[in-house]
């Protein structure tokens, strides 16, 4: 943050006439537009490539019209037409809760994003606490799809929420223990402290460390990540062939697009958040850069290969059923995930 | 903490829910995700089929019977042809047989295909679908090539067939067969043996032969509850007799007889089976004969009735013809396979979670066209 006030008062040198009460929470309104339009730039590209790959999976070519060179415009063309659709409420709806919900999510997901380093310099805040602040703020997305779910009054709605209250309550557990494997290794719960004890190239990265739990931790990360992100094969509460969209079902225009922006969003929190704790978050694959900007290209290469991976998954597999989904996070991973905790914590007092 | 109220809630799956394969309408009573009680509404696609009949001539019956199961429209072609042809005495030539066994085995495979796909689907993998679809399509393709429509031919006549097989059409076939047949180890790789994939279908569903038998499901659907019954070798029709094949079965590989797994995999075994029937037919394809040499001017029935059956992707298709010795029937009732495999799922569908009642749906494979009419 002290960077970008910095940069920000270098730009605009009359800002120093003004009173800090102001200059602080403007700049810091500046720094999250910032990310609010790369969060959506970043849907809008991830959205195509998700569609050309699905395309390419399928033997089909995907968009190919809007934009000239194979449909690069396609999203942006659907973006555009969802801010102009109809914005229905349906008459039985709790309309204060219907319209509050979505923000909520969205609140959440966005909120992940002002601890993520996503260089050295460039990171909204330096928490000391960040990665609990991530586990603690992620949660409140369950609140606003409970909310959705609830508001809507449609049955199927309801399942939906349901089954997505209980599945991200489930997998925050799993989540948390393996990130205190890394928080163990590391000693601090701080991300920047996190990346810069894996600096010196591709073998120090954290996987690679206390070996085999901090691979373990990973995996588990990564598959508990996907689930809260509700992605295939995880996507019981919005499974459409059983509960038609889930919680959103109701929501059209504007509203679901932001459930939307807020899912994508969350796929790149998870990826982020998996490589700054395991694959050296922006440091390259030959150690840290000075030159500016490098950083954070490795980071963004880092957090798309591991959405790459999730987008694989879902036009690849079918979806579990919710007691099996239960079944995989209580009887499998949270076991797992406490004895690879266990395990490392005897590691580490061993090998210090 | 005070007691907390519970009850039960009653959830319409249908008729716009997408895993309905079109408007069915199932009342669901839910106890949480379990379902309790299943009550199918059925009718949003009646088009009074079994009046039309009463209005029209035999030949004009034909598109009629396409629109019923429009997936499979070349078998229930097929089916009905045979009972007109049974109350007329009409005696074909071979190439005539050879060209409906073709075609009624083609579409068996194009209507498995979309099953298997669509089946996928329900269960949440969305890209077997397009694969068998890409596969189909190459089917339609050589329909079109023959009768010059893509889903509802019109190509079975009573007594012939519409055209003869154009040139190529042979070539082509084979081209199909070979590219056909190790297609189906892609579905095995992709989704039969997919871990996800047998734990969501396997032990699920489960349908007890005894069961099968008293609801009168028929087709891939009874033979995956281990009953040994195919029209086509135990009731030999049209020239089935001929030809080398086996009648598939399941034998429960990864869960039980009867599973929704079992059914799947019956029909991925069967679309071997069929091709191989295809591959047979067209070797011993008689040469050149005139195809519509036997077709009646004006069908003149003796009165009487007549009741045919024959094996349709879905099962037992039946027709009963009453004839009152004019060119258009007194009364036709169809015996519709989709309908009866249909009805046994508000007793078998008890106590499912609601993903399961979709895989058991899915798995009974039902067309509402056909179960409507």
């Amino acid at each position: 943050m002290d960077y970008f006030i910095q940069i920000v008062t270098d730009l605009l040198p009359g800002l120093d006439g003004l009173p800090v009460w102001l200059v602080i929470p403007s700049i810091m309104f500046m720094f999250g537009a910032l990310i609010f339009t790369g969060i959506s730039i970043y849907s809008l590209i991830i959205l195509w490539f998700e569609r050309k790959i699905a395309a390419h999976m399928q033997d089909r070519l995907g968009p190919m019209e809007v934009g000239g060179w194979h449909g690069w415009l396609q999203t942006v063309a659907d973006a555009v037409k969802l801010l102009l659709k109809e914005d229905i409420i349906p008459a039985v709806a709790d309309r204060k809760l219907f319209k509050l919900a979505p923000y909520i999510v969205f609140l959440a997901a966005f909120s992940v994003f002002a601890v993520l380093p996503f260089s050295d310099k460039i990171v909204g805040s330096e928490l000391n606490i960040g990665i609990f602040y991530i586990l603690a703020v992620s949660s409140i997305g369950v609140v606003g799809i409970l909310m959705a779910g609830w508001a809507s009054n449609n049955k199927w709605a309801l399942f939906g929420s349901m089954r997505s209250v209980a599945q991200l309550v489930s997998y925050e557990i799993p989540i948390g223990l393996s990130i205190l494997v890394v928080v163990m290794s590391v000693g601090s719960l701080s991300m920047r402290d996190i990346v810069m004890a894996q600096d010196g190239g591709i073998f120090n990265w954290m996987i690679w460390q206390n070996a085999p739990f901090n691979f373990i931790a990973f995996l588990i990360l990564f598959i508990a990540g996907t689930a809260e992100t509700n992605r295939v094969p995880f996507d019981i509460p919005e499974a459409e062939s059983e509960l038609v969209a889930g919680f959103h079902v109701e929501y059209s225009g504007m509203r679901f697009s932001i459930f939307f922006l807020a899912e994508y969003a969350n796929m790149l929190a998870v990826g982020i958040i998996a490589s700054t704790l395991f694959l050296g978050g922006w440091q390259g694959i030959t150690g840290a850069s000075s030159a500016p900007g490098i950083g954070l290209i490795w980071m963004l290469l880092k957090g798309f290969l591991i959405v790459l991976v999730m987008i694989w998954f879902r036009w690849t597999l079918p979806r579990l059923r919710v007691d099996q989904l239960m079944y995989v996070c209580w009887k499998v991973l949270v076991p797992i995930s406490f004895i690879n905790m266990v395990g490392a914590g005897i590691w580490i007092g061993l090998s210090s | 903490m005070p007691d907390l109220k519970t009850e039960e809630m009653v959830v319409q799956m249908g008729p716009q829910h997408p895993a309905t394969h079109g408007v069915l309408r199932l009342e669901i009573t839910t106890d949480g995700e379990i379902v309790k009680k299943i009550d199918p509404h059925i009718g949003y696609l009646h088009r009074c089929f079994e009046k039309h009949c009463e209005v029209l001539n035999y030949h004009q019956i034909i598109p009629f019977v396409d629109r019923c199961d429009y997936l499979a429209a070349m078998n229930n072609e097929h089916g009905y042809v045979m009972a007109v042809e049974k109350l007329l005495d009409i005696e074909l030539p071979p190439r005539v047989e050879y060209i409906r066994v073709i075609m009624s085995e083609l579409n068996r495979i194009a209507s498995h295909l979309v099953a298997l796909g669509t089946f996928g689907l329900d269960i949440g993998a969305i890209t077997p679908f397009l694969f068998t679809f890409r596969d189909r399509e190459k089917i339609l393709d050589l329909f079109e090539m023959t009768s010059g429509a893509r889903l509802l031919y019109n190509y079975i006549w009573i007594g012939g067939v519409a055209f003869d097989l154009p040139n190529g059409f042979v070539e082509k076939c084979f081209e199909f067969i070979d590219y056909f047949l190790p297609k189906l180890k892609e579905y095995d790789d992709l989704l039969s043996y997919n871990k996800i994939f047998i734990a969501r279908t396997a032990k699920v569903a489960i349908i007890p032969p005894a069961v099968a038998i008293e609801w009168g499901i028929t087709g891939p659907n009874l033979r995956a509850s281990g009953v040994d019954w195919d029209l086509r070798r135990d009731e030999p029709y049209s020239i089935y007799d001929k030809f080398d094949w086996d009648v598939i079965v399941a034998d429960g590989r990864v869960g039980v007889l009867g599973d929704s797994w079992s059914r799947y995999y019956v029909r991925v075994l069967e679309m071997e089976q069929s091709a191989n029937i295809v591959k047979q037919a067209l070797e011993g394809l008689p040469s050149d004969e005139n195809v519509k040499s036997a077709v009646p001017r004006k069908v003149k029935t003796k009165e009487g009735s007549v009741f045919f059956r024959s094996e349709n992707p879905r099962g037992e298709l039946g027709f009963y013809i009453i004839s009152d010795g004019s060119d258009i029937p007194h009364r036709l009732k169809m015996r519709s396979p989709a309908f009866c495999n249909l009805s046994a799922i508000s007793d078998i569908g008890e106590g499912l979670l609601i993903s399961d009642l979709v895989a058991l749906l899915g798995s009974i494979d039902i067309v509402l066209g056909e179960i409507d009419r």
